[in-house]
């Protein structure tokens, strides 16, 4: 059991404060979903909470040490990153990009062995992409580079997953992919913290929730009772209804419907 | 030829000649070309852009300003070129601390690039001003010829006293090679998979420039290769850079060694290397482009 948080923290840049006033907490063995409208400062949230962006105050501990008392090698071997824009100059191929991930777990000047390779392929295996292992990752679609990312952060074997939209790019079948996932690691104990646009996902991954509005973590807590007819509204400014689906056990969650 | 086989000649000069003038010549060629190739490949994957070439942070300018100045204050060979490789690291050292005060919250890569631009147009404008103050009879043209490039004038001891150099810096170079590719993704990503970014850049200029700074301290400048020869050998061997730097500095050392013998046998006159490479290494760049477009990388 580990524990991710971040405490009384202000987000920003040089000048411009983001996020004022966080606090929350990941545990190993459960998903957040991070809600909140486009340029709320989810990514900023992300970014910082991977030590990417400098924290402005507050604090953040890794397993209760502080993150700065982390080398990025060990940090990235429990705390792995699918961020959401990507760019690679190079011709890499999938096995190479997904190979990447295991950096952390390498001697200062080594490179992936026989072992390492394995792991690589089992994790393209758990993601059912093993037939794109020689393709070029700059040629393949989106989604199937979406898929790549999260095999390459699977293959840090890490505690911690930050996926930024994971699901953004992503055909339908491919999102509910990436849902499935999601909920099969979280119950291998990963801790998963997922920003979506869909609250829909939250209800899927049984997922507790966190806002991020008027510049800092507003709600948290347990989807089913955090997501309201009137949160919704808050958030997206829109009319949606909630709708309980009891046809079997297999459906029995809640979905939004959005008043047209 | 026989010579080599059975030991034989009947040319009183010919052991002397191959041992003092072709041997050093040609391993110059070799060395000069790896070098030159293998710091454009580190340089393309530090900057994460494959139009880089090694004179991106000025290294070849200030090289050539303090060959210049060498030559202007009539020092001997020693001292001109002592005073290209210092100057070259200076010019390298200057781009990196004004990118590094100027940074801010700016992208690194994009600051680096600018502070190397204009470093490279400052030490080109003093070049310049050394053409101008300069002796047109003798020291002017030393200078163009400088700047031309040439192995002519290569010997055992220079090699000798470069090769350390390379070999020291082309070490870390190699060890860091699978970080590099790390490195494609960004800074960021980098990080976030446990790579150190900004300490590997630092380690990545710091040899492949020292690396060119030796080379070109050598033999002028020249230019093309560090830019040609890594988006060859990328299309023969791949991105990973723990194969392409090697591979880079094979393909350079040959293509070297081809265009040295073209410079001495095309014409009576020897022409300047400088030339060459950049007469054959333009056309060739946009037959690789059109070749690889067709393979998009």
């Amino acid at each position: 059991m580990m524990k991710l948080e971040i405490r009384n923290a202000s987000l920003g840049y040089h000048r411009t404060m983001i996020l004022q006033n966080v606090n929350m907490e990941l545990h190993t063995g459960e998903t957040i979903c991070v809600l909140g409208r486009n340029g709320s400062g989810k990514t900023t949230l992300f970014r910082t909470l991977l030590g990417l962006l400098p924290l402005q105050s507050g604090e953040i501990l890794l397993d209760g040490r502080n993150l700065s008392s982390w080398d990025r090698t060990q940090f990235a071997r429990k705390v792995a990153y699918v961020p959401q824009a990507r760019s690679l100059p190079f011709p890499f191929t999938v096995m190479d990009v997904v190979l990447f991930g295991r950096t952390s777990h390498l001697k200062p000047f080594a490179s992936p062995g026989k072992e390492d390779k394995a792991i690589a392929e089992w994790c393209l295996d758990k993601l059912n992409i093993i037939h794109l292992r020689k393709r070029i990752f700059t040629q393949l679609s989106g989604g199937e580079q979406q898929m790549v990312i999260v095999a390459r952060a699977l293959a840090q074997q890490p505690s911690f997953l930050v996926m930024d939209e994971p699901t953004s790019s992503l055909d339908f079948g491919n999102q509910i992919k990436i849902i499935r996932q999601v909920n099969e690691l979280k119950d291998e104990s990963l801790g998963i913290l997922m920003a979506t646009h869909s609250p829909d996902h939250a209800f899927m991954c049984d997922a507790k929730v966190a806002v991020v509005q008027e510049q800092t973590v507003m709600v948290q807590g347990d989807c089913k009772e955090v997501i309201t007819e009137e949160l919704l509204k808050e958030i997206y400014g829109a009319d949606i209804r909630i709708h309980a689906l009891t046809q079997s056990a297999m459906l029995s969650r809640k979905i939004c419907i959005p008043e047209i | 030829m026989s010579y080599l086989f059975t030991g034989k000649y009947s040319d009183a000069n010919l052991p002397l000649l191959l041992s003092e003038i072709r041997l050093p010549r040609i391993l110059g060629a070799v060395l000069v070309g790896g070098s030159l190739s293998v710091s454009g490949a580190a340089y393309q994957g530090i900057f994460r852009n494959p139009m880089v070439s090694p004179d991106i942070l000025g290294v070849s300018s200030g090289a050539g300003f303090g060959a210049s100045l060498a030559i202007l204050l009539s020092f001997g060979l020693v001292g001109i070129q002592s005073m290209a490789f210092i100057m070259g690291i200076v010019s390298v050292c200057i781009a990196l601390s004004v990118s590094k005060i100027m940074g801010g919250t700016h992208d690194r890569i994009l600051m680096l690039v600018l502070s190397g631009m204009i470093v490279g147009s400052m030490f080109g404008a003093m070049i310049s001003l050394m053409k101008y103050i300069a002796d047109s009879e003798y020291k002017l043209p030393d200078i163009t010829f400088w700047l031309m490039g040439s192995l002519a004038e290569v010997t055992l001891t220079e090699l000798k006293a470069v090769f350390p150099f390379i070999g020291l810096a082309l070490i870390p170079l190699l060890l860091s090679s699978w970080r590099l590719n790390v490195l494609s993704f960004g800074d960021e990503e980098a990080r976030a998979l446990g790579v150190n970014a900004a300490r590997l850049r630092v380690i990545v200029i710091a040899c492949a420039s020292l690396i060119t700074a030796s080379a070109v301290s050598i033999t002028g400048l020249i230019g093309w290769v560090g830019l040609i020869i890594p988006h060859f050998a990328r299309f023969l061997v791949g991105p990973n850079h723990k194969v392409l730097l090697p591979a880079s500095f094979l393909v350079g050392g040959v293509f070297m060694l081809i265009v040295d013998d073209l410079s001495r046998s095309v014409s009576s006159l020897e022409i300047p290397l400088g030339i060459i490479t950049s007469l054959i290494g333009a056309p060739m760049f946009l037959i690789l482009l059109r070749l690889s477009s067709k393979h998009t990388w």
